[in-house]
């Protein structure tokens, strides 16, 4: 029964910016950046200001004179309307299918082979997942489909660089020798998986554009680096071999396992998540970053295909940025329980922390050291009921501070426009 | 996609039934996948020997947010300023849900984009006749001439109003 497999990236367009933008019609067409934790640096930028040259992740106090002269206006990052929109667009992808894996945020991977033929193809499945998305949610996405989810994530860089393809690109639907005057045409850095470091020893090589990695022998990547690139090799070459966590996108910290024997009960997946985001916790807390949102998945057997199929996920933004693995674990367990459903053999579990940045001056964490995570539930627990009781913040981890002298920067950020009563858009 | 579920339950006791989301859960839980169906077919007991005639007609409980929100990913609330749609019942304060994913119809209350602004009218389609009328008679109606394009966000589909005087 299974086919070819054929992959869709389904990928949101400068998502912050856009989400912006949807709530604030006068932004359009405005060149837009959205400053991360703290607001210190670029880290969404619209069309305009990408055109203007300002760089991915550009300190922004650098920034202040040419914004100005430029006319750019900047938001600092709000995070319960990136997560929440997230979720959306999640949840209009389920409704064409749901084999779905949510990558990144803005990134979903669907497997569409056995659907594409009930919107008359891949292109115009395609198709209709922009409108749908559009229209339910108003962001702008682009689709890349392909054998392989290296090759779906190279169709989908074409499909948003270049117009001719309408924002849909097929890789099926081009001719052997199209694919490779592609290949020529895009920079090596630009593949899944591949970092600025490994670019640059493949340039030194003398592998410079996709089709040079195309053509290169799998023998000496797989001795030159990992058995990762032979297989970054092989997918592109349209044979899929890689999973999720071989590559990971740099802002965010994945923790997930499969289970020895599949796992019914919310109890032991409670235990599973928990003990998953402490060392999700403990790595962000290493390289010195906090997390504005925590996202949780759960699968079955897709390969039992027999028992029923359940593979939801979800993405709960946090208020504030943060690196604490109590506040991070009450987040997961709040997004597992919402979407844990009894009566499934689930095989695998597995945590994200997303919308990362980097941790500025802060004070050392108490709870740095992994905290066993019954203590900390017990605690979240009592926190919650006091906090409930007395107003948000009554208590929190000393690891928050007291006074909060550093309190994160958010000068200019947009209102929780779907996630608080009072912050609403409002409409005349 | 709706999965339907159905577990067998041997025990001929009550089973628990987790609650069905309430409105408190607005707008956060706009969206969260749709649940509720699920956990109404797991809430019918099953038990050994005849079945219960009663069963058919397990009471669920009425629930606000299914009630009003039809497709979660794509509804949206605002909050209402002003007095335009005073004829239509809608106040000032007024919380108005908006579904995005409903294609706007001649006598459909929309919020629409004009000038870079959401405003909350009743939209008037009469051959290439495209207006925005206000339900005040204090308003004139906005008109649409050739090459003008009217950007609608979406349709309104209901109205929620708490008295705040009270608890």
């Amino acid at each position: 029964m299974p086919s070819v497999p054929q992959f869709a990236l389904v990928d949101v367009n400068n998502f912050y910016v856009s989400c912006e933008r949807v709530f604030n019609p006068k932004l359009e067409g405005i060149p837009l950046v959205v400053l991360s934790n703290n607001d210190g640096c670029a880290v969404a930028r619209s069309n305009e200001v990408k055109s203007l040259g300002v760089k991915m992740g550009t300190p922004w106090f650098k920034m202040k004179h040419f914004a100005r002269q430029h006319g750019i206006v900047t938001y600092s990052s709000n995070y319960s309307l990136y997560g929440d929109m997230s979720n959306r667009v999640v949840a209009t992808l389920r409704t064409f299918t749901p084999d779905l894996e949510v990558y990144s945020i803005d990134e979903s991977f669907l497997r569409i082979e056995t659907v594409a033929s009930l919107y008359g193809g891949a292109i115009p499945m395609g198709q209709q997942i922009r409108q749908r998305i559009r229209q339910w949610t108003g962001l702008p996405v682009c689709v890349g489909i392909a054998p392989t989810k290296t090759l779906a994530k190279f169709a989908n860089h074409l499909a948003k660089k270049h117009s001719a393809f309408d924002g849909v690109c097929d890789l099926h639907a081009l001719t052997h020798p199209e694919r490779l005057a592609w290949m020529l045409r895009i920079e090596v850095g630009e593949i899944w998986g591949i970092g600025p470091k490994i670019a640059q020893r493949l340039h030194a090589m003398g592998i410079h554009t996709v089709l040079d990695l195309y053509r290169a022998s799998s023998k000496t990547m797989r001795a030159q680096f990992s058995i990762v690139m032979e297989r970054i090799g092989h997918e592109l070459h349209g044979i899929p071999c890689l999973e999720l966590e071989d590559v990971q996108p740099r802002k965010q910290i994945l923790s997930s396992r499969s289970f020895g024997a599949p796992v019914e009960s919310l109890e032991a997946l409670r235990e599973a998540v928990a003990s998953y985001l402490a060392t999700a916790a403990e790595k962000l807390r290493r390289q010195q970053s906090v997390a504005g949102a925590v996202h949780v998945l759960l699968m079955t057997n897709r390969f039992k295909e027999h028992e029923p199929q359940y593979n939801p996920s979800i993405t709960i933004p946090l208020n504030e940025a943060c690196d604490d693995t109590l506040r991070l674990t009450a987040a997961a367990l709040k997004g597992l329980e919402a979407i844990y459903r009894s009566g499934f053999y689930y095989k695998k579990a597995g945590v994200i922390l997303t919308l990362l940045s980097d941790k500025a001056q802060r004070p050392v964490s108490l709870f740095d050291d992994a905290t066993t995570h019954k203590k900390s539930e017990k605690l979240m627990v009592t926190l919650d009921v006091i906090n409930r009781t007395f107003g948000q913040g009554t208590i929190r981890s000393a690891a928050c501070g007291i006074e909060q002298p550093w309190a994160m920067r958010a000068e200019s950020r947009s209102p929780r426009y779907t996630t608080r009563w009072d912050e609403l858009p409002a409409v005349q | 996609m709706m999965l339907f579920i159905y577990t067998v339950m041997p025990m001929p006791s009550t089973c628990l039934i987790q609650p069905i989301p309430t409105l408190s859960q607005i707008p956060m839980d706009l969206a969260r996948e749709p649940a509720s169906l699920e956990l109404r077919l797991l809430a019918h007991r099953i038990s050994a020997g005849f079945p219960s005639p009663a069963s058919d007609y397990v009471e669920e409980g009425l629930d606000l947010n299914t009630y009003l929100v039809r497709n979660k990913p794509a509804t949206f609330l605002f909050t209402v300023k002003g007095d335009s749609m005073i004829g239509a019942s809608i106040e000032e304060g007024d919380k108005v849900i908006v579904d995005r994913s409903l294609t706007p119809r001649h006598d459909d209350i929309v919020v629409a984009v004009v000038d870079g602004e959401y405003t909350l009218k009743r939209l008037y389609q009469h051959g290439n006749r495209i207006e925005l009328h206000a339900e005040n008679p204090t308003y004139l109606p906005i008109t649409f001439r050739g090459g003008t394009e009217l950007q609608i966000w979406g349709v309104v589909v209901g109205v929620v109003r708490r008295y705040s005087t009270r608890g």
